[in-house]
Parts: C-alpha cells; sequence; structure tokens
C-alpha cells in the first residue's frame, strides 16, 4: 500500500487549532447548546491527538483512550443536555448568562 | 529512726489537716489543743533524735518516694536528720509548742481561730520540711511553703487593707532573695548533676574555686531575703502587721533564722569561699547596725523588737561570715528563747492594752502585769547580754571570734557599738512600758490585766530558758566543754579561730557589765526621772528624724524601684500593649476584612468569567513552566 501519511505536525495544528475554537466557543457565546457543543469540539480535538500520536508511536493504547473519551462524552453531554432542558424549563432560555445565582 | 523522722514532719500535717478541714465545728479549745498536741508530738520525736545523735549516731536518711526524674534530674523525697537539722528541730518544735499553747491564750476571741492554728500547724510543718531536707530541693519546697505560711500568717486580719499589703511586701520581698537561692541551686546541679546534700557535700572539692564563690552568694542571697538582711529587710518590720504569736514564732525564732540554717547547711561550700564569706561578714555588720540604730527611734512596741530581730540577724551572719557556724548556731539558740520571749511579752502587754502598740501610751503596767514584767524583764537583761543569761554568752562568743578571727579589730568596735545600741533601745522600751506612770486612757487603765495561764506558763518557760541557755556554750572562762560546736561538729565546717584568753574575756565581762549598769541608769533617767516622752515621728527633727523614718529605706526604695517600674508598665500598657500589640493584632484583621471586600468583587456569578479566569489561569500557569 503505497498511501501518503501526512506529518504529525499537521495533526498537531489542526488538533491545536480546533481546541482554541473550542474554547472561544466556550468563553464567547452564551447559548448552552453551543457551548456544550463546543465542549464536544475540544474534546474532539484531544482524541485527534491521541489517535495521531497512536498511530505515530505504533502503541494502541492511544486508540483505546479515544473510546474511553467517547463513552464519557456521550455520558456528559446526556447530562448537560438534560440540565438544559431544566433550566429552559425554569427560564424559557437556554441563555447561561441568565445563570448568575451564585452571586448571592 | 527513720519512723520517728516522718512522724515529727506529718504530725503537724495532720493536725493542719483536721484544724483546717473540721476547726469551724469544734469547739476552739479542742481545736487549740489539736494543734499543739501535734506539735507536741513533732517535738518528742524530735527529743528522741536529739538522743541518738547526743550518743554519737550516725545520720538518718529517710528516702519516702522519688519525686523528680525527667532526664538525668533525679531528685528523691528524701529527708535527712543529722546533728544540724535536729538541733534546728528542737528550737522549730520546742519554740512552736510554747507559742501554740500562748495562742490559745492570745486568740479566744478571734473569729478565724482554728484557721490561725491550721496555718500554724503549717507553718510547723514546712519548717521541719525545710530543716529535715534532705537536698537543696526538698529544703527548697520547705523554704516556700514557710513563705507561704508567713504572707497568710501577716495578712491574717485580711479585712485591714494595710496588713495585706503588708502580707504582700513580705512576700515579694522574698521571691527576690528566692530567685537568687533557685539559681544557686541550679548552679549547683549543673556542677554536681545531683542536689543530693551528702553527695555533694563529699564531693565538693571537684568544683572549681569560681563556682563554689559563685554557689556561696547566690546562696548567701536567698537568705538575705529570708532573713532580712540589708537590702531586702524592710519587709520583717512590716510584717508585725500580723497576731503577736506568729511575729515570735515566724519572725523571730524560726523563719527568719532559715537563712543562717541554709548558710551553715551549706559550711563546707562558704568555708572555702572568700569572697562570699567576706561579703556575709559585710552584710550582717551593716544589717545589725543599721537596724540597731533604727529601733532606737521606734515607738511601735513591737517594730522595736522587729529592728532588734533584724540586728541580732546581723550578729549571726557576722559570725557566719567569721567561719564560727556552731557560734552562729548557738546565737540562733539563744535569740529564739529571748525573742520569742520578749514578742509574747508585748503580745501580753498588747493584750492587756485592748490593742494599743504604741509605747507612748503605755507605762506603769509592771503593777498590774506581774508576771509579764517580770518575765519581759530577763527577756530584756538577756538580749543586752547581762551575765550569766543567755545573750551574754552567745553574742559575747560572736564579737571574741571576730576579735580573733579577723587581722583588724574594726568589726570587733563596729559589733561592740551594736551591742551598746541594744541595750539602750531595750531598756528605753522597757522603761517606757512598765515604769513610769500610765499615759494611756481611762478606759484602758480599767481594763488593764495580767493574762490568762495559757499565756504566762510559756513566759516563763521561756523566761527560764533565756536565763539558762547559755549553759549550751559556756566560754572557756567558765567550762572547758563547749557542749553546742561539739554537738554540730560533724557537720559544721568551723574555721579555726585561736581561743580567746580568759584576761580577755574577763574584761570583756566585767566592761559590758560597768557599760551595761551606766546604760540603765542613763535611760532610767531619761525616762523615769526626767520622764521624757518619745516624739511621735512626724515631730522628730534633724538626725531623730531620719532614724525614725527608718533612713527612709522605704521611700528610697519607692523611688528608684517601684515608681521605675510603674513608670515601665504604664509605658508598656498604653504603647507597647494598646498601641502596638493591638495594632498587630487589628492591622491583620483589618487587611484580612480589606482583602476580603475586594475580592468578593470578582465573584459575579457569571459563568463565563469563572471560565476565562480558569482558562488565563491555565495559560498562565504553561507559560510559567515553559519559563522556568
Amino acid at each position: 500500500m503505497n498511501s501518503y501519511l501526512p506529518p504529525i505536525e499537521h495533526y498537531l495544528w489542526l488538533s491545536a487549532i480546533l481546541f482554541c475554537i473550542g474554547v472561544a466557543g466556550v468563553l464567547i457565546r452564551r447559548n448552552g447548546i453551543v457551548l456544550l457543543m463546543c465542549v464536544e469540539l475540544m474534546l474532539n480535538a484531544v482524541n485527534l491527538l491521541f489517535t495521531a500520536y497512536s498511530t505515530y508511536f505504533q502503541d494502541s493504547a492511544g486508540q483505546v483512550f479515544v473510546f474511553f473519551i467517547m463513552v464519557v462524552a456521550a455520558a456528559e453531554v446526556a447530562v448537560g443536555l438534560a440540565i438544559l432542558v431544566m433550566i429552559y424549563r425554569n427560564t424559557k432560555s437556554v441563555d447561561i448568562s441568565l445563570l448568575d445565582k451564585l452571586k448571592n | 529512726m527513720g519512723i520517728y523522722i516522718a512522724i515529727a514532719l506529718f504530725s503537724p500535717l495532720i493536725g493542719f489537716a483536721i484544724t483546717g478541714l473540721f476547726g469551724r465545728f469544734l469547739p476552739k479549745n479542742i481545736t487549740g489543743i489539736i494543734g499543739s498536741t501535734s506539735v507536741l508530738i513533732s517535738f518528742i520525736c524530735a527529743i528522741v533524735l536529739f538522743n541518738h545523735f547526743n550518743g554519737g549516731g550516725e545520720p538518718i536518711k529517710l528516702m519516702l518516694s522519688n519525686w523528680i526524674s525527667a532526664g538525668n534530674i533525679n531528685i528523691d523525697f528524701s529527708f535527712l536528720a543529722d546533728s544540724l537539722s535536729v538541733w534546728m528541730m528542737m528550737i522549730i518544735t520546742g519554740v512552736g509548742f510554747l507559742i501554740h499553747i500562748y495562742s490559745i491564750g492570745y486568740m479566744p476571741h478571734d473569729e478565724g481561730f482554728y484557721k490561725f492554728f491550721a496555718y500554724l500547724n503549717l507553718f510547723i510543718f514546712s519548717m521541719l520540711i525545710l530543716v529535715l531536707g534532705g537536698n537543696y530541693v526538698i529544703m527548697f519546697f520547705g523554704w516556700e511553703g514557710v513563705g507561704l505560711c508567713s504572707y497568710l500568717l501577716i495578712g491574717f486580719w485580711y479585712t485591714n487593707a494595710e496588713y495585706g499589703y503588708a502580707a504582700r511586701k513580705a512576700f515579694i520581698m522574698n521571691r527576690i532573695g528566692d530567685l537568687g537561692l533557685l539559681l544557686g541551686i541550679f548552679v549547683l546541679f549543673n556542677t554536681f548533676g545531683t542536689t543530693d546534700y551528702q553527695t555533694v557535700f563529699t564531693s565538693a572539692s571537684i568544683a572549681n574555686h569560681g563556682t563554689i564563690e559563685l554557689i556561696c552568694i547566690l546562696l548567701f542571697v536567698g537568705a538575705i531575703g529570708k532573713s532580712a538582711q540589708i537590702p531586702l529587710f524592710t519587709w520583717l518590720p512590716d510584717a508585725m502587721a500580723g497576731p503577736t504569736p506568729v511575729s515570735a514564732l515566724i519572725h523571730a525564732a524560726t523563719m527568719v533564722t532559715a537563712g543562717i540554717y541554709l548558710v551553715a547547711r551549706s559550711s563546707i561550700f562558704f568555708a572555702s569561699a572568700e569572697i562570699a564569706s567576706t561579703l556575709v561578714l559585710v552584710v550582717g555588720l551593716a544589717t545589725a547596725i543599721v537596724a540597731a540604730t533604727i529601733a532606737l527611734k521606734q515607738n511601735d512596741i513591737k517594730k522595736v523588737l522587729a529592728y532588734s530581730t533584724v540586728s541580732q540577724l546581723g550578729f549571726m551572719f557576722v559570725a557566719l561570715g567569721l567561719g564560727a557556724y556552731s557560734t552562729a548556731l548557738f546565737h540562733v539558740t539563744t535569740h529564739a528563747f529571748f525573742k520569742a520571749l520578749l514578742f509574747l511579752g508585748s503580745g501580753s502587754v498588747i493584750h492587756a492594752m485592748g490593742g494599743e502598740q504604741n509605747i507612748r501610751f503605755m507605762g506603769g503596767l509592771s503593777k498590774k502585769l506581774k508576771i509579764t514584767h517580770f518575765t519581759f524583764l530577763l527577756g530584756t537583761l538577756a538580749i543586752t547580754g547581762v551575765p550569766p543569761l543567755a545573750g551574754f554568752f552567745s553574742k559575747d562568743e560572736i564579737m571574741t571570734k571576730s576579735f580573733y578571727g579577723l587581722d583588724s579589730s574594726i568589726v570587733f568596735i563596729l559589733l561592740a557599738l551594736t551591742a551598746v545600741l541594744t541595750a539602750i533601745y531595750m531598756f528605753r522600751l522597757y522603761f517606757l512600758t512598765f515604769h513610769g506612770e500610765f499615759r494611756g486612757t481611762e478606759d484602758q487603765k480599767a481594763h488593764l490585766h495580767e493574762s490568762p495561764a495559757t499565756m504566762t506558763i510559756p513566759l516563763m518557760v521561756l523566761a527560764i530558758l533565756s536565763c539558762i541557755g547559755g549553759g549550751i556554750g559556756l566560754s572557756s572562762l567558765f567550762s572547758h566543754h563547749h557542749y553546742i560546736s561539739s554537738f554540730l561538729q560533724k557537720v559544721l565546717h568551723n574555721r579555726e579561730i585561736p581561743e580567746a584568753s580568759h584576761n580577755f574575756e574577763l574584761i570583756v565581762m566585767i566592761v559590758s557589765i560597768v557599760i551595761l549598769t551606766i546604760i540603765i541608769f542613763m535611760t532610767y533617767r531619761t525616762y523615769i526621772s526626767k520622764k521624757n516622752i518619745p516624739l511621735s515621728s512626724e515631730d522628730e527633727t534633724g538626725l531623730n528624724k531620719v532614724l525614725s523614718r527608718k533612713y527612709y529605706f522605704d521611700e528610697i526604695y519607692h523611688g528608684l524601684i517601684i515608681k521605675p517600674i510603674e513608670w515601665i508598665s504604664s509605658f508598656s500598657y498604653s504603647f507597647i500593649d494598646r498601641k502596638l500589640i493591638d495594632g498587630i493584632v487589628s492591622l491583620s484583621a483589618r487587611s484580612v476584612s480589606f482583602f476580603g471586600q475586594n475580592l468578593r468583587r470578582i465573584q459575579t456569578g457569571n459563568v463565563e468569567f469563572y471560565l476565562l479566569a480558569m482558562v488565563i489561569g491555565v495559560i498562565s500557569f504553561l507559560v510559567i513552566y515553559q519559563l522556568i
């Protein structure tokens, strides 16, 4: 098989850019659903990094980790969406900047 | 034999417990009998022990238990009876018993009767601990115990604020001396690794000379406090605030001689410490003279006797400084007899006068108080040194030793001068109190009466002892056997001082009789024939005023020590405590509150802000990590 493997740096850059987009999204956006999506983006950026290194070092442990992260992410989204539903029921909105009850 | 030590020690303690706990429910007579009996039991034990040593017995050691055991410190609760401690025991329990009996007659109308006996018993117990302790720490335990009892008994009539202050003064001045004693014990322990008498004394030669001097000086500082020597003597005259039996027992016969005992007990050190011995001599001599001159102008019957006590203690320290330890103990013994007698006599006078203590308002009491008068006269003759009464032999021996033991005769001359002063103030006191016309009120005159038998019997016993007490130390002119010095020679390390020649003794005796006769005649003329009545201290002028105000010692101490301390205290309070320390405390409180106030603002409740902060935090961690 004569396939072209891009160098590892490309994966690193892609992963870093995806992670930064995720962070920026979490910081900037107020919509709860978008927020969760941005968190997913960050997790997937990490997943990408894991698989890239797994191939690079010829070590399957990294890929096993990715599965774990996916499971955790699915569970997290399930809980997160449930919370969002509850927030929506109470405030008729998914804008998380309304959630400032901690202040007092 | 050890059992006798234990009985002697614990009998007064049991007496203290019974009178202290149940005294208020018992009739006064019973309380008094219990208190006196407990001391009598001790006295009987003391006689048994005395017989043992009289027959040349070996020292007895009684070890009760281990007391302090920590690291290399090992202090036993042990007691040591040797001829010195048994001699002191005889004085303490013997005179103590007589004074207990006397107190039954003196205190019957006092509400605190049971308390008085409880304290007296506790005092006897502490004093016995002091003299019987087998090491310096046990001795210190007794030393503090007697200090406590002294405090309690001076302030016995605590509702009078003045008496309370006198008690505090005695306690605090004693603490100053105790600090020296405590340091001395520390140095001793550091040098020898133990404070046990027998071990320390047998290894005394291993210490270097400077350490011995230091130990002796520190121990002597303790003795200065307890035995009321210059500069710490001003508490003793004020201690006369206590009931008269207390003055007789604690502040004349026993407790104040604890300093003498301490020095005599450590005689093996003092014998080789020239500087410390010289210090003892000089302090004793200065005290003897200063106190005797002050006594010349006191008008309170007890104050005169108090200054006389201070002066006589000075005599004893002169003997100690000369290295004549057994002579000092001899004077301790005779002094215990005649000074207890004089104090109890004055108590009888005060009792008859309904509490009046000022001799300006007495006079002519000899007609009504015949026994008191006669015994007081014997006491006066004994203290002034009329041969053959007790005081003559002991005082004469100190003077002889000072003449033969030193190169210059200046000490001898000063001691002789002090003896003359002693005679003057004692006969002044005697004539003003017992002769001439009565100067009190009509009520007092009607009230005058001889004291009950419980008071007069101790007076008579002590009077007999004051007369024959000199027999224990007859000078070579009369006898070849000096009883007390041979009894104590195993314990005391007396310096060799040549025997006085018989001619010298004879001359001293004749001269002293002649001088005493002149003094008696002069004081009689001044106070009886010319009817001179001493002025109150406000009306005195010039030197007389200085003497009646006690050389302004109290005022000087007040200005030099108390005022600066008060100033430092108020400075510490207003600046160091209120400004500095409180400032630091409120600074920490205020800074916490300041940061709290300001940091509160970052808790916005805004989730994005928290996230932003977290991201910035993580990034800055990474950056710092990279940079490092």
